[in-house]
């Protein structure tokens, strides 16, 4: 049906070190539903390049900080 | 599992037990009447009228009682929902065009008409099995 996504994600990491911010904060801040934020850290939807724009800008770090793909990747 | 999870649910459930009921009852009139003869409209005009009716009444106490009102559908619903109707679009196409050569073939209404729904239904239940495989495994662009 579809490629399984190489992009991984830090957002787990990043909510416990602000505050240990919950994936209903997190998703009211994106202005999604907190099955998307799980979707998200599970690696089971990629978001949009203006969604993780805007989840990097709630944790106020480098978009490369929050998403990361794997050098070489196709 | 969010509102619109649910109501995929719901619909891939309301849609398949109703077509079961029709058919059951029209395949138990073809064991006794040629299919030019069996009264197949009120049956189909009834559990397609049921279904949308449960349907109806299963997504808004989805969204009321399971998931505390929260009905909010999101981008990621909107391109799961895309994803499927693209993804099973083509029965409703191949049952068209059945339709259209059993026409103009002279088939019976009875088979025209059976072939159509078939299509309508293929597509509501491979629909919604696409949308949950996307809920569940993930959607992902495809390349």
């Amino acid at each position: 049906m579809s490629k399984p996504t190489r992009i991984t994600n830090s957002l787990r990491a990043l909510r416990f070190a602000h505050g240990e911010m919950t994936q209903a904060q997190l998703a009211e801040h994106i202005g999604v539903t907190r099955q998307t934020i799980i979707a998200i850290e599970q690696g089971r939807y990629s978001p949009s390049l203006e969604m993780a724009f805007q989840i990097a800008q709630v944790f106020r770090v480098p978009l490369d900080e929050v998403f990361q793909y794997p050098d070489g990747g196709q | 599992m969010s509102y619109e999870e649910r109501g995929t649910w719901i619909y891939l459930v309301t849609c398949t037990a109703a077509y079961a009921v029709y058919l059951a009852i029209v395949i138990t009139r073809l064991t006794t009447a040629p299919a030019a003869d069996v009264s197949y409209v009120p049956a189909l005009l009834w559990t397609t009228g049921a279904s949308v009716m449960a349907s109806t009444l299963g997504r808004t106490f989805a969204g009321t009682v399971t998931t505390g009102g929260d009905r909010r559908r999101d981008v990621r619903d909107l391109e799961i929902y895309r994803f499927g109707e693209y993804t099973s679009r083509w029965f409703v196409v191949a049952g068209a065009a059945a339709a259209l050569f059993m026409a103009m073939a002279k088939w019976d209404y009875f088979w025209i008409a059976n072939v159509i729904y078939l299509g309508f239904v293929l597509w509501a239940v491979v629909g919604s099995g696409v949308k949950l495989a996307a809920y569940r495994r993930g959607l992902q662009v495809p390349g």
